[in-house]
Order: C-alpha cells, then sequence, then structure tokens
C-alpha cells in the first residue's frame, strides 16, 4: 500500500491514470532530453506533458479523432509528414501531433512549422518553443530532419487554414519546398488526409483587416460568430510512405510533378477520412 | 611560440594566458587595467592598446601569435568610447600584427553578433549575417569589430585569422553578460517569454581559445559547449527566483529602483534566443566541453549565494 505523504497532492484515479499515461507517453519519446528533461531545441518534457493532456482531452473525447494507418509512420529516423489542413485553423495540425503521441508504439513527437506572429507574441512564442514546435524557416526543417526529427507540413500554409466551410475538402496550392528539402535530406514523406476541422470551425468569413489589427494572418469567423471550435468528430488518414529519388536541385517542372503525386495521394486520403468518418456528429 | 594575450586584465583572458604557458608557449600580456599577481614570467605591458606604446610592445617583443580579448560590450562601457575600443581597439591589433611579423591572430569575438530575433533560425551558422542592430543599434561596434577581423581573412592572406564567436561564459570569476544578469537574487524577465540561453564554462571558454592558437585556426568559428537551457532554468537551478514582468513596464523601470542601466534593444536579449551552431569548431579542433550544463550551473549555485 502506498501512503501519500503530506505535500502529495491527491488525485482521483481516473485523473491520475490520465495523467500517468501522457507522462509515460512523453517519458518514453526517444529524444536526447538533458537531467531536467529539456532536449537541444528547448523542448521540455514538462511543458510537454500539460500540453498533451490539453489535446489527449480534445483528441479522445472532445473531437473523437480516429486514426487510420498511424502504423505507416517509421517508428524511428528522420520522416516528413504531410497534410492538408481542413479549415478554420490549424487544429488538424494539433491532432496530428496528438496522434503521433497517442497511437505510435514508441510514441514520436511530430514537430510543426508554426507561423512567424507565434513567435512574436508572449506566452505562445514561449509554449511553442517548449512543445518542439519551431517557427516556419527552411533552415529549422532542415536541421530537424538532419536530426533524424518528425516533421509536420502543411504545404497548402496559411492559405489552407482559411478556407471556408464550402471549400472544405478542397486542396488549394501546394508549396515545393518541402519537396525540395525532402529530396535534399532523403527524407520518406508520409501523407496524410484530415477531415472534420471545417465542421469544428466552419468558417464563413476570414477577416484580414482584423487580423492585421492583431498581428495574425486573419481572423475566422463562424455562423455563430467567433471561430470556439464545435464538438465535431475528426478522422486522419495516414498513407504509406513516399521516396522521391533526387538532389532537391532538380527542376521546376520535375519538383512540381513530385508535388502533384503527394497532393493526389493526400486528396486520395481525405475521401476515404471522409467516407469511412461518416457525419460530423 | 610567443603569445601576446590583449585584455588580460580579464578574468577569462588569465585563464587563457595561464593555459597557454603550461602549455610551454611564452605568454605576455596587455591591458589598461593591472594584473597585480601574475606569474613573474609572464611578462604585462600595462598600456592602453591604442597609444603608441602598444604598438611599441608589438615591435620590441615580435610576438608569434596575437589573441584578441579586448573588447567590451554594452554593460560595460558605454557610448562612443565603446566604440573607439572595439572597432579602433581591433584595427589597431590587426595593423600592429602585420606591421610586425605576427602569423597568427586570434579575435574572441561573441555570439551576440547574430542578434536576437523573432524570426531568426534558432541555431546560428558562421555564413550568416548579423541581423540584431535594428533593435540594438549598441551591438553595432562588436558586429564591427568583427567584421573588420573577417575581413583580414582575404585582405591579409597571409596572416593566419581566426574569428571566434564565443557564447556567454559562467564560472568562478562571476564576471561577463550572464554573470551580471544573475547578480541578484530576483531575476527579472519578460513575461511570457523564455529563451534558451547557451554558456560554456570559463575554463572550458578557455581550453577552447586556446585550442584555436593550438590548432592555427583559419576561418570563422561558433564556440559553444552544452546543449542551450531555457533562461527560466538557469534562474532557478542558481538559486535566484524568476520574476516575470510585462515588457512595457521592465522596460520602464531599466536603469531605476535597483535595475541595470541597459539599453531598451537589450530586452531582445531575453525575448529571444541566440544560439550558435558550433560544429564546425568541434570538427576543426576535436573540442568537447569538460563541463556539462547541469554541473555549471550547479557549480555557479553553490559558488554564489544571490546578493
Amino acid at each position: 500500500m502506498r501512503v501519500h505523504g503530506p505535500g502529495e497532492r491527491l488525485q482521483s484515479p481516473t485523473s491520475m491514470a490520465k495523467d500517468d499515461s501522457i507522462r509515460s507517453l512523453v517519458d518514453r519519446l526517444e529524444l536526447p532530453f538533458n537531467e531536467w528533461g529539456i532536449d537541444p531545441y528547448g523542448t521540455s518534457k514538462k511543458h510537454l506533458v500539460v500540453f498533451f493532456t490539453a489535446l489527449g482531452f480534445l483528441y479522445r473525447t472532445y473531437f473523437r479523432v480516429k486514426a487510420v494507418g498511424a502504423h505507416s509512420v517509421p517508428k524511428r529516423g528522420r520522416a516528413m509528414l504531410v497534410g492538408n489542413h481542413s479549415g478554420g485553423y490549424a487544429l488538424d495540425g494539433a491532432m496530428v501531433l496528438a496522434s503521433m503521441l497517442l497511437e505510435l508504439d514508441p510514441p514520436r513527437l511530430a514537430q510543426g512549422m508554426v507561423e512567424k506572429f507565434i513567435n512574436i507574441l508572449p506566452v505562445s512564442s514561449l509554449w511553442a518553443s517548449r512543445c518542439g514546435q519551431l517557427t516556419g524557416l527552411p533552415e529549422h526543417a532542415e536541421r530537424l530532419l538532419r536530426d533524424d526529427r518528425l516533421l509536420m507540413v502543411f504545404p497548402e500554409g496559411a492559405r489552407g487554414t482559411a478556407k471556408l466551410y464550402k471549400e472544405r475538402y478542397s486542396l488549394v496550392d501546394f508549396g515545393t519546398g518541402f519537396m525540395r528539402l525532402a529530396l535534399k535530406t532523403k527524407t520518406p514523406i508520409v501523407p496524410l488526409g484530415f477531415v472534420g476541422g471545417a465542421d469544428a470551425v466552419p468558417t464563413v468569413y476570414n477577416s484580414k483587416t482584423l487580423g492585421k489589427l492583431l498581428g495574425v494572418p486573419y481572423v475566422p469567423f463562424t455562423p455563430y460568430g467567433v471561430a470556439a471550435p464545435l464538438p465535431a468528430k475528426c478522422q486522419v488518414h495516414y498513407g504509406a510512405p513516399m521516396v522521391f529519388e533526387g538532389t532537391g536541385d532538380e527542376e521546376d517542372v520535375v519538383i512540381k510533378g513530385y508535388v502533384d503525386q503527394v497532393k493526389q495521394a493526400i486528396a486520395s486520403l481525405v475521401e476515404d477520412a471522409k467516407s469511412a468518418r461518416g457525419g460530423a456528429l | 611560440m610567443k603569445v601576446l594575450v590583449v585584455g588580460v586584465g580579464s578574468s577569462l583572458a588569465r585563464r587563457v594566458a595561464l593555459g597557454l604557458r603550461e602549455q610551454g608557449h611564452t605568454v605576455l600580456g596587455m591591458d589598461r587595467r593591472p594584473w597585480w599577481d601574475h606569474p613573474k614570467d609572464l611578462q604585462v605591458f600595462e598600456v592602453d592598446l591604442r597609444k603608441r606604446a602598444a604598438e611599441d610592445v608589438f615591435r620590441t617583443q615580435r610576438p608569434d601569435c596575437v589573441v584578441h580579448m579586448a573588447t567590451v560590450n554594452a554593460l560595460s562601457v558605454q557610448g562612443e568610447e565603446r566604440a573607439r575600443i572595439n572597432v579602433g581597439g581591433t584595427r589597431a591589433i590587426f595593423e600592429h600584427s602585420v606591421g610586425h611579423g605576427v602569423k597568427q591572430v586570434v579575435f574572441v569575438g561573441r555570439h551576440t553578433y547574430y542578434g536576437a530575433t523573432s524570426d531568426s533560425p534558432l541555431y546560428h551558422t558562421e555564413d550568416e549575417p548579423p541581423q540584431g542592430m535594428g533593435s540594438f543599434s549598441e551591438l553595432a561596434d562588436l558586429v564591427a569589430a568583427d567584421l573588420y577581423a573577417a575581413n583580414m581573412l582575404w585582405r591579409e592572406p597571409k596572416l593566419t585569422t581566426s574569428v571566434l564567436r564565443l557564447v556567454y561564459t559562467l564560472g568562478p570569476s562571476q564576471t561577463g553578460t550572464l554573470a551580471s544578469f544573475l547578480r541578484g537574487k530576483r531575476v527579472p524577465m519578460v513575461l511570457g517569454f523564455d529563451p534558451l540561453f547557451q554558456f560554456l564554462d570559463e575554463g572550458d571558454a578557455a581550453r577552447a581559445i586556446t585550442l584555436a592558437v593550438q590548432k592555427k585556426l583559419r576561418g570563422i568559428f561558433n564556440v559553444a559547449g552544452p546543449p542551450p537551457v531555457p533562461l527560466s532554468t538557469i534562474v532557478r537551478q542558481t538559486g535566484r527566483t524568476v520574476v516575470p514582468m510585462p515588457e512595457p513596464l521592465l522596460a520602464g523601470l531599466l536603469g531605476r529602483f535597483g535595475f541595470p542601466a541597459l539599453p531598451r534593444g537589450a530586452l531582445e536579449h531575453i525575448k529571444f534566443p541566440i544560439v550558435v551552431d558550433a560544429s564546425a569548431f568541434k570538427e576543426a579542433t576535436g573540442f568537447a566541453p569538460e563541463v556539462s550544463e547541469v554541473e555549471a550551473l550547479r557549480a555557479y549555485a553553490k559558488m554564489t549565494a544571490p546578493r
């Protein structure tokens, strides 16, 4: 029998189990944490536990995310998760992060490339850094891959999150930087299709003016006003890793061809996820 | 080899001088500041680098190698005088070196060369330009000194020049930027920010500089050891208390109520990280730190009771 000391907080069995599970998953991350639980990028175990406890609740309970094919993600070594944005804001990115921790064995920390404004703002700058989410710079992406990390990329960028509800299953133009980087660093690409983000945040209008005033790219509005997320069901499908041969210095037309192959794979995964999920409720 | 350490009044430069002496070099020192208890066989010239007497040292002593550790930052010297020391002093060292047969110059600069900005890469490599001067113009003369030294690589190809961009140091001397920041019991930080800081134990830093001399290093190199650590961790692990303050309030308090009289731009350095990739230096010299970040902070906590 374990006796609680005077300084220990008593927890209900459920919350204790949940906390322990996230903590043990974070402990099992194969990253070079130092004695204080901090890795060379500033990722902190302590912050990851808090972050993933919140994301875990959203993932399991609020959005009831179902992940299919997560085993396609390599257990170790460099890899690039490349997916679609499904609208509103980057809920999809957050849920992909959660799925990599909760669904993989051993768990992996996916590291996203966040918008530059995140790093300017107090608090968000600190939390992004402590949770391993670095500013979207090519130097960061390349360094993470060379360190055999799992990089998460959304080649649609902010144009992808700015999709309106009616455009939720479409894909906007993909940037090509991710493909050149994958070729240069010889990284396998794991395509993913995500659905449900637009049902959670059904955007009908994006205000760029308000965004400018707040220092963000845009502010989404929904039929009920603010863009608070609804508890819509989400689904993410991971495809088999795609490996392209090259150096990254190929002609644009070659790169564009490779990007289109990834885009088609993602479009097909979005369709699969859409039919597998059924309704948003 | 005869080595002249310029700026030998600082504790780090003294460690470098003593380290080189231990390796069997004939070591000379130069500084305006005295070094009262220097070893008898280590001659110290108490002269101003920018005066005629400094050139006389080069002319009469004919050193083979010069280690330039005589730059100052905005914490220690203000205004025009700082620019004269950093830029004028660096120029004087290189001119005297070229004029009096010096074969190697090691310029010990700072990693703050890169500047602290929100949109720069976390790990800086040597090929990056300086970026922080827009918000922190007081850095300009240190950046100019660094660039002037780097120019010598192509202007004077016969001279073996190494430009070292050294991270903060921490150790028994309790001097330097990071030590100054940790001087109080309570350490102010900008609310909502907690940048990564990179530091080297003083002994490791001195060893890295002596390695640059020994290996006759040529080129520009970032010098760092253990991985970076969040500033709040440094503060807490050294037994201090973090006092988070909103940026406008902290900016308003600078120079008042016992807060250091820092330029406003200095706040960028406690908001955003300056972290360097030192793999090129490691590859060129085989340098590996002997003291980890954990050991360095533990030792510092033990040796310093907050005043």
